[in-house]
């Protein structure tokens, strides 16, 4: 035991003098969390309010055959722009981007409108158009049917009917989300920070302690100590788990500082990032350190060199913290076979403290009891992988 | 005193050691002379617990480096081929280290790490960070290293590469001074003046065998040869990897 103390502390005070490992553990994740977040949070503000509010221009053929939709049109920020196109040419158009879509108004609508028949319009898009193309189309549409629906209700009153009596049945959509959980974005974003500042403050240390030992050529005499092998490591192991908590306890520290400043409420979210939030974060997440730091040792052990060790661990910490990018756009139900799943299960706690949810204990104890037993159990292997001779390169 | 029982070790199709033999007493330098890849270092590798032989044993003050590799760390002081420092940590630092990892408690390791910082003549850079020291620095460091838990046998994997004269010197006089005080020294070294201004005793390796042991004057007269440059190509059977 005491052994293991030793190396732990020589491991944890070497390493906090090494520039480029404090640069990883102590700055990278609370200083870039933070940022990271609040440029995410930042843009999907700003992109939602981009599809509704803003100005469009729209070509449109044959304007002068209905002033009066033009108008209505440009009413609600649609700038018509008169073009002399036929249809050919509207299609080359949008072919070549010229223009993203176009409204075309036969010569004959003001007569049919006169008749009271109905009196036809056509809007060119390309659906495949992702940049905009067919979602202006659909405000255009909105506009015009809003426009038909008007002028039919007018007519109808005109001709003594009670316009109420041709809606039989109306939709009324009710938004049930609540500020928190339409934040569900951000919130997801700061696990996979939190967890990968985590994984990331180890990464350094990890490799030092074990490609970097034998680099320099210490690893030698340190095997002449007199203690059992696995000891050595268990040290280690314990050393790059101290830094990875620092690490995500000073992340989780900076964002919800960070969380302060971005008002959500405003933009109808809600996070709850008190201190006792961010304690329970640090909590639930905690055994996942002791997952990483040994999953780390243990690569970076069958690696020759530092340089080696770095692309292997790279790879390695993109592991546990990919999926959770993905998570979110799956809509995966937390299950008890995805709650003892490292790293997902550390995922699904954080989103229900964040949204202030109550954790249920069984869900505690698979993700705890799951990333623990994992992590003994690699471990245990960089430990038998330090008594094999071929450790010494 | 060490006492090696035909130690044999192969790495897959290579015999690298077979059925060595040697025994190394206290109070005595014992050099193990032989060419590059003759099988020294992996020798010393077994000597030092790091390696595992295939057959055969070795001995460390009644202790055996197979049934008991701990008991015999606690013997042996090792200076590796590569005297690897840690660089973030000053030079009494990585003693310290050491001395805690024998288990010597604080106060104790402390004044040990005077003692040798004395013996050794490294007062000048003991506080200072072992990042950018000179060979000969690093060396004596590290010999202050494998010093540290106090061992009566000290093992030296080829402890003059990279040094200069004066180094050599210095390291010379001071494995003297360790004979005086009744250590147990084997050394390696592919360097045959070396060998034969320092050492009591000499074995003689190549191809993973001892072809040799003995004392110089002995081996001179073994060989018939009139200079000790000659006995050991003879000896050895080729003049390659020698110098």
């Amino acid at each position: 035991m005491r052994g293991i103390f030793t190396v732990f502390r020589k491991e944890f005070v070497e390493n906090l003098r090494d520039r480029r490992i404090l640069l990883s553990a102590l700055v990278f994740g609370p200083v870039l969390g933070p940022l990271m977040l609040a440029a995410v949070l930042q843009i999907s503000v700003s992109r939602g309010e981009a599809t509704f509010e803003k100005p469009m221009t729209l070509p449109v053929i044959g304007a002068e055959h209905a002033p009066n939709l033009i108008a209505t049109l440009e009413a609600q920020d649609i700038k018509v722009e008169p073009r002399t196109f036929n249809e050919q040419q509207i299609r080359e158009a949008i072919a070549t981007r010229e223009i993203t879509l176009a409204l075309r108004i036969p010569p004959d609508f003001a007569e049919r409108w006169a008749r009271s028949e109905p009196a036809a319009v056509e809007i060119f898009a390309d659906s495949s158009d992702q940049f905009g193309g067919d979602a202006s189309a659909d405000r255009v549409s909105r506009a015009i049917r809003a426009y038909s629906r008007q002028v039919s209700q007018m007519r109808l009153v005109l001709r003594g009917v009670d316009p109420v009596s041709t809606m039989p049945v109306v939709i009324h959509d009710i938004d049930v989300s609540t500020p928190a959980s339409r934040a569900s974005f951000a919130l997801g974003l700061l696990s996979y920070l939190a967890i990968f500042a985590m994984l990331f403050g180890g990464m350094y240390l990890a490799i030092d302690a074990t490609a970097g030992e034998r680099e320099r050529g210490s690893l030698e005499a340190l095997l002449t100590a007199p203690m059992p092998r696995p000891h050595l490591i268990y040290g280690k192991i314990a050393a790059t788990t101290a830094y990875m908590l620092i690490s995500m306890a000073l992340t989780l520290t900076a964002c919800a500082v960070a969380l302060n400043y971005v008002r959500l409420e405003e933009f109808g979210m809600s996070l709850s990032m008190g201190p006792l939030a961010t304690l329970k974060l640090f909590a639930v997440s905690a055994p996942l350190a002791v997952l990483g730091a040994g999953l780390l040792t243990v690569v970076a052990s069958f690696t020759r060199s530092f340089r080696e060790a770095q692309s292997y661990l790279t790879f390695a910490i993109s592991l546990p913290t990919l999926p959770l990018v993905f998570i979110g756009v799956l809509r995966v139900e937390p299950s008890p076979l995805i709650m003892s799943t490292p790293s997902l299960s550390q995922h699904f706690l954080m989103m229900k403290i964040l949204r202030g949810e109550a954790l249920a204990t069984p869900d505690l104890l698979y993700s705890a009891g799951a990333s623990l037993l994992i992590g003994g159990i690699l471990c245990w292997f960089a430990g038998r992988l330090y008594e094999r001779e071929a450790i010494l390169g | 005193m060490i006492t090696v029982n035909a130690l044999s070790k192969r790495f897959g199709k290579v015999e690298a050691v077979r059925a060595v033999s040697l025994s190394a007493p206290d109070g005595r330098i014992t050099g193990l002379l032989g060419p590059n890849g003759a099988g020294k270092s992996t020798t010393l590798r077994m000597l030092a617990t790091l390696l595992r032989p295939d057959s055969g044993e070795a001995i460390v003050d009644g202790q055996s480096t197979t049934t008991s590799p701990i008991e015999v760390r606690r013997r042996i002081g090792v200076l590796s081929h590569a005297s690897g420092l840690y660089p973030q940590l000053t030079a009494r630092e990585n003693i310290l280290y050491f001395a805690e990892l024998h288990g010597i408690d604080r106060q104790q390791a402390r004044s040990r790490v005077s003692e040798l910082a004395a013996l050794l003549e490294i007062e000048e850079f003991l506080d200072r960070k072992t990042k950018g020291f000179s060979q000969g620095q690093r060396l004596k460091t590290a010999l202050a290293r494998a010093l540290v838990h106090g061992p009566r046998n000290l093992i030296l994997d080829e402890p003059t590469n990279g040094l200069d004269v004066m180094a050599v010197r210095n390291l010379r006089a001071l494995l003297t001074r360790l004979r005086e005080q009744g250590h147990c020294i084997l050394f390696s070294s592919h360097v045959m003046q070396e060998v034969a201004l320092l050492c009591d005793e000499v074995v003689v390796i190549a191809q993973g065998r001892v072809v040799a042991a003995g004392t110089i004057e002995a081996l001179r007269s073994q060989a018939g040869e009139p200079t000790l440059e000659d006995a050991f190509v003879k000896l050895i059977g080729t003049a390659e990897g020698l110098n």
